[in-house]
């Protein structure tokens, strides 16, 4: 047991090292961080009550104040702080979306172990799952579940339905991954070790194949959340999202139904669709950054001038 | 595998995939609270106790769920039967009939246009790597990837018709509505000018990605070095050896990009109010229209899978490596 903390933690410190050396990814890490913090420090950070109405000195509804008229971000079409309806947004937009990503990598990584390590026919009914997933237009499978479910009156919450729905569909690629992966680090000596000397199979999985695996995990893990806040945004423009608690896409969906367009106010519009490309950059730009590491033959070609040839002739001679 | 072993494997995938798309979209309609005699009547429940049972003996809901009614739902499908909209109280396969044509005119244009340029501005991306060029790209393609669609096009929406006076909704003026189609192109194609650049800027990064990726990986191929070493140019391998093993993987990437293009689709054409397949998927939500929204479903799957299944035939024309055994 000792030994595979020891494992994870030596393979999470080359991922910090490798890490540390991308400024790209560094940048992503403070763009979502800063996310974090705002939705963290929503009550500290905003002047208002979201579900607060501005008024003017006759007591009326101050609606679509420009931001030089009221706050930072003006007013919407009920008279609500624009600014402060932002950062608890955030709140929504990035719980939604971070659940939903947790649950898709957690389905998707179990699943890809069981796949690659076990092989066989769990791994082709598993596979073939994620080949018909795969090639079914999410979009309209997502709307038809969410709208059904929300139809029969379960009462649960529409964000709950969200993100169950999200997670579960969007393990897929997860799963692919991880699997290929398994499927080499089972042909090593150490697994064929490990199991000469009588281990079983969960030990093997858990103190030799998920400390290898932990890396990639993070790393898929940050993908998906950009795709999940994406796919949350988009779910509740279309209004499927919680009215009462409004995320980023439901601003929008509001802005969008109640003429924020025809009357000119950009405040409502722009920024909520700046933070949802905000956060989900982030998590690109953070993710993104392993992909090189994890295909070190792309790292030149064979039409990239005398320079880039010798350079690689150089190390394969140190080697 | 030979040729036809892989078109097996391939058809066997597609016609599961249709099996739980059909299943699926039979589930979700007997769950829903009501039944198919709802769809008929709509929301007017003043119909008598008598005639509902009627009805529904009528469409067969006195038999077992499984096998009658779903064999029967299925005939029922097979024949272009899909129920009738609650909202439009009109058959749904008319009216998603009725809408397929504009929406494949705005898919198809975006696709052409984002393929085309994808591809061309990917090679030249991978192959003048890490220049100015190929940072712009993918810079380009970053963030058109974490663009959410729907605020893209509002954006382009508010600009378009702001700075150069374009149509932000519909596909055609109501002045010109019922005239002929010829005396209509120009103003049509005015309408198409913002949903289609959206459509374009939002896959063009995409593709644009992928064939940077696919002229790396080929570029790195030891058979390039060859023609390098045979005294062929730059520009020369590039066409010649690079662009061509590089649009393999393209294939397979654009008919796995359809389902994505439908999705493009829903929300471009609820921002546009253009009067297609997704506008139509976006009001059977907000009204609630149950019939209507899983018959777009099944539509809209249904020529995804198919779409696929034809492109897995192409591959095989076009790969040597799966034509050859």
């Amino acid at each position: 047991m000792r030994e595979s903390w020891f494992l994870l933690l030596r393979n999470l410190k080359e991922f910090w090292r490798t890490f540390r050396q991308n400024k790209l990814g560094l940048v992503g890490g403070l763009l979502v961080l800063i996310a974090l913090l705002a939705a963290i420090f929503a009550p500290v950070l905003t002047p208002y009550d979201p579900s607060e109405i501005i008024r003017d000195e006759n007591n009326r509804a101050l609606t679509f104040a420009p931001p030089e008229v009221h706050g930072i971000l003006g007013t919407d079409d009920a008279g609500h702080d624009v600014w402060s309806q932002l950062i608890f947004g955030a709140r929504i937009s990035i719980t939604v979306g971070f659940l939903a990503g947790f649950i898709a990598m957690f389905v998707g990584s179990s699943l890809g172990i069981l796949a690659g390590y076990f092989g066989g026919r769990t791994d082709t009914i598993i596979m073939r799952i994620t080949d018909i997933l795969l090639v079914i237009p999410d979009l309209p499978l997502l709307l038809v579940l969410v709208a059904t479910i929300r139809q029969m009156e379960l009462r649960i919450s529409p964000l709950v339905v969200l993100i169950i729905v999200i997670g579960l569909l969007y393990w897929t690629s997860t799963a692919r991954l991880i699997r290929s992966q398994v499927l080499t680090i089972k042909e090593r000596q150490f697994v064929a070790r490990a199991r000469a000397i009588g281990a079983g199979h969960w030990h093997i999985i858990r103190n030799h194949i998920l400390p290898q695996l932990t890396p990639l995990i993070v790393t898929n893990t940050v993908l998906i959340l950009s795709t999940a806040i994406l796919i949350e945004s988009g779910l509740a423009f279309l209004g499927l999202g919680d009215p009462t608690r409004p995320s980023w896409g439901t601003m929008l969906n509001f802005a969008f139904e109640r003429s924020a367009i025809s009357n000119g106010a950009w405040w409502f519009y722009l920024p909520p669709g700046l933070a949802i490309l905000w956060v989900s950059l982030g998590c690109i730009l953070l993710g993104n950054i392993l992909e090189e590491m994890l295909n070190p033959r792309l790292a030149s070609h064979h039409l990239e001038g005398e320079r880039g040839m010798i350079a690689v002739a150089d190390t394969e001679s140190r080697i | 595998m030979s040729r036809r072993d892989y078109l097996f494997s391939k058809f066997g995938i597609s016609i599961l995939t249709l099996l739980f798309v059909l299943v699926l979209d039979f589930v979700l309609f007997r769950v829903l609270p009501g039944d198919p005699v709802r769809a008929v009547i709509g929301r007017n429940i003043r119909i008598s106790a008598e005639v509902q049972e009627s009805l529904r003996a009528q469409f067969g809901l006195d038999k077992p769920i499984f096998p009658d009614q779903f064999i029967d739902t299925m005939g029922q499908w097979a024949r272009g039967n899909l129920g009738v909209s609650w909202s439009l109280r009109r058959p749904v396969g008319e009216i998603l009939i009725s809408k397929l044509w504009n929406t494949l005119l705005l898919i198809g244009l975006g696709q052409i246009l984002s393929i085309v340029l994808g591809v061309i501005l990917g090679l030249l991306a991978g192959w003048k790597r890490k220049t100015p060029f190929d940072v712009g790209a993918l810079t380009f393609s970053l963030i058109a990837w974490a663009t959410p669609t729907f605020w893209l096009g509002i954006i382009l929406l508010v600009a378009g018709s702001a700075w150069f006076g374009l149509p932000t909704g519909g596909i055609v003026s109501p002045e010109n509505v019922g005239k002929p189609l010829y005396t209509i192109i120009p103003d049509v194609a005015r309408h198409l000018v913002l949903p289609t650049l959206t459509f374009t800027i939002l896959y063009l990064g995409e593709y644009m990605l992928i064939m940077r990726s696919a002229i790396l990986e080929v570029l790195s191929e030891d058979y390039i070095l060859t023609a390098r070493a045979k005294g062929m140019s730059h520009f020369q391998v590039l066409v010649k050896h690079g662009l061509r093993n590089a649009m393999l993987p393209m294939i397979t990437i654009i008919a796995l990009n359809l389902g994505f293009t439908v999705s493009g689709a829903i929300y471009i054409e609820t921002v546009f109010s253009y009067d297609g397949l997704g506008n139509l998927v976006q009001t059977a939500l907000v009204k609630q229209d149950y019939p209507l929204l899983q018959g777009a479903f099944l539509l809209l799957a249904v020529s995804v899978i198919v779409a696929n299944m034809l492109a897995d035939f192409l591959y095989t024309y076009l790969d040597p490596r799966v034509k050859a055994n």
